[in-house]
């Protein structure tokens, strides 16, 4: 995915289109404070989250979090790589590092969210 | 633990960084009606005199019975370096190993208990130990709601009803829908137990030898199980491992037993231990603490505390469990145990006791009016069907010398006259011998 066309949450995911499905991922700027990705704990496909439920849990040598839903659909699928070797979000967060895809997501919900730029503001404490 | 003075001089200088003026002060919003109006503790006494006053008391116990009691508990022999070893302050005054830079001894035995435990079940991961085999036990149907996003646990009534007690009472407050599932000689009712088994069955829970001290295969409960997506929870008796089946071996997801067999003395309320073991793919979801194998930078095999993200010192109210301690001294003396008896001792062990029940068996079933009950094979336990109620007959045992058994009926409707009765190793011919002419005495006296 193309970081410039995405959505972002305060919580550092992204969330894209990519034809009738939304793709969500965590950012570069979360990988890299979560240091060495050890764990993702995927959800199941054809389970609904509500925008901004826990989506997946995500486990790095420093910390275990939640990847929380940008936006309220029902998992298509789920990264099955990402399981085998988690250490492709570090490598590659907005690619291959991808999480889970959603379908039914109500592309309103997505205008509440951050844009590419706005994100990048907000990771730099408000300068830019 | 030391006295630890508490002198008003003291309470003074306490109650002046409060800011109180008095004890009373200090309680004042505690209505009066919810304080304890004083405490009926007798005045001191001294060190001799207490001393002897425990003492007495300590007589009223029944002392030095021969046990054939069970239940989950067993009296097994105990090697003189278990203790020994013990006592060493190494272990005993090892505190919980979070610094793996000081711990690397408490680690590495936590490491080996995990291995030992492994290889008896037949499973790829253990935890460091939970409390005891009940609450074992509830960690697990837990764990299996965890995975499956299931709420219905169906439950064989075989599993000792110590445990089920504890699953209940843990989970009252929980929406789980347990669904109890009847014995028939002796032994789990397969075709009900098959046919409950649906897509909503978060797990399946068994035991083995179950309480009756029979010994199953439940390899196609657990091939159901799995059809249906739910997983297949497997109580165990650790020595009975020695000669049986594993739960491994079954295809079980998560193994959990009462750890008390493997070195740790018969005792009112314990100290036990609580065994828990699964499948790689699961090790995620398990609850407790669990030590890894690793190397340091120089190459060197260290040992630490390994997928602690799951607990809930990182997760919060998101952790796996709320299980925040292990019972580590136990699970030393398990692993000393089972590495002095080595994998031929722990099989020798299991046989002995096998054999000794089955001749206990022969030996009983000959008194009048006693029958042994032998629908189903059993491990190291078994029924017998007395002529009066068992409870009453336990009682007559004990001044005779013996523990004698469990009265069934405590437990189980319309079992009064069934006595549960265990054999270990440690039982000789004579002393089966003499609990026969003590139990036919005491049958037929009059």
């Amino acid at each position: 995915m193309k970081p410039e066309t995405l959505r972002y949450t305060k919580e550092h995911e992204w969330i894209g289109q990519d034809g009738a499905i939304w793709v969500v991922g965590i950012t570069d700027y979360a990988q890299k404070q979560l240091g060495d990705i050890t764990y993702v704990e995927l959800p199941k496909p054809g389970k609904s989250f509500n925008a901004g439920e826990s989506l997946a849990v995500i486990e790095s040598v420093k910390v275990a979090g939640d990847i929380y839903a940008p936006a309220g659909g029902t998992v298509a699928e789920s990264n099955a790589a990402v399981e085998k070797s988690p250490e492709i979000v570090n490598q590659d967060p907005y690619g291959r590092g991808w999480i889970c895809k959603l379908s039914g997501v109500v592309s309103t919900e997505l205008d509440k969210l951050m844009t590419a730029d706005q994100y990048a503001v907000f990771t730099s404490g408000g300068r830019k | 633990m030391p006295f630890i003075a508490n002198t008003d001089a003291q309470r003074a200088e306490m109650l002046s960084v409060i800011g109180a003026g008095s004890i009373d002060e200090l309680f004042a919003d505690i209505p009066a009606d919810c304080r304890i109006g004083g405490l009926n503790i007798p005045s001191g006494m001294s060190e001799t005199e207490l001393y002897d006053k425990i003492h007495r008391m300590s007589h009223r116990n029944a002392h030095n019975l021969v046990c054939f009691l069970g239940c989950g508990f067993y009296d097994h022999f105990i090697p003189a370096a278990v203790d020994d070893l013990t006592r060493r302050s190494e272990f005993y005054t090892a505190y919980t190993p979070y610094q793996p830079e000081a711990s690397q001894g408490t680690l590495q035995t936590i490491f080996e208990y995990q291995t030992a435990i492994c290889r008896l079940t037949g499973m790829d991961a253990a935890n460091a130990s939970l409390y005891d085999g009940g609450t074992a036990l509830y960690e697990a149907a837990m764990m299996a709601m965890r995975i499956t996003g299931r709420k219905k646990i169906i439950l064989d009534t075989g599993v000792s009803p110590i445990y089920r007690k504890m699953l209940f009472c843990y989970t009252r407050n929980l929406s789980i829908d347990f669904q109890e599932i009847e014995i028939v000689h002796g032994q789990t009712d397969r075709k009900k137990m098959l046919d409950s088994l649906d897509e909503t069955c978060a797990a399946v829970i068994l035991q083995n030898p179950n309480f009756f001290g029979v010994v199953d295969d439940f390899t196609d409960v657990v091939a159901r199980a799995h059809e249906k997506g739910c997983m297949a929870v497997v109580s165990v008796y650790p020595v009975s491992l020695g000669m049986l089946k594993s739960p491994g071996a079954m295809g079980a997801d998560i193994v959990t037993a009462e750890g008390q067999s493997l070195g740790l003395p018969l005792s009112f309320g314990g100290p036990y231990l609580g065994i828990m073991a699964t499948s790689s793919e699961h090790v995620r979801k398990m609850p407790g603490r669990i030590v890894g194998a690793t190397t340091d930078m120089r190459g060197r095999t260290g040992y630490v505390l390994t997928l602690q993200a799951r607990e809930q010192h990182i997760r919060r109210e998101k952790a796996m469990s709320n299980i925040c301690s292990n019972e580590a001294l136990c699970a030393a003396r398990a692993v000393m145990y089972m590495s002095l008896l080595g994998r031929e001792g722990l099989r020798e062990l299991a046989v002995l006791c096998a054999k000794k029940a089955e001749y206990a068996k022969t030996r009983l079933g000959r008194i009048k009016g006693v029958e042994v009950k032998k629908s189903a094979p059993t491990f190291n336990e078994f029924t017998l069907a007395l002529p009066r109620d068992a409870g009453d007959v336990v009682n007559d045992m004990i001044e005779k010398g013996f523990a004698a058994g469990f009265p069934l009926g405590r437990y189980y409707r319309g079992m009064d006259n069934y006595l549960l009765v265990a054999v270990t190793e440690k039982r000789t011919r004579e002393e089966i011998g003499m609990f026969a002419e003590a139990l036919e005495s005491v049958l037929w006296a009059n």
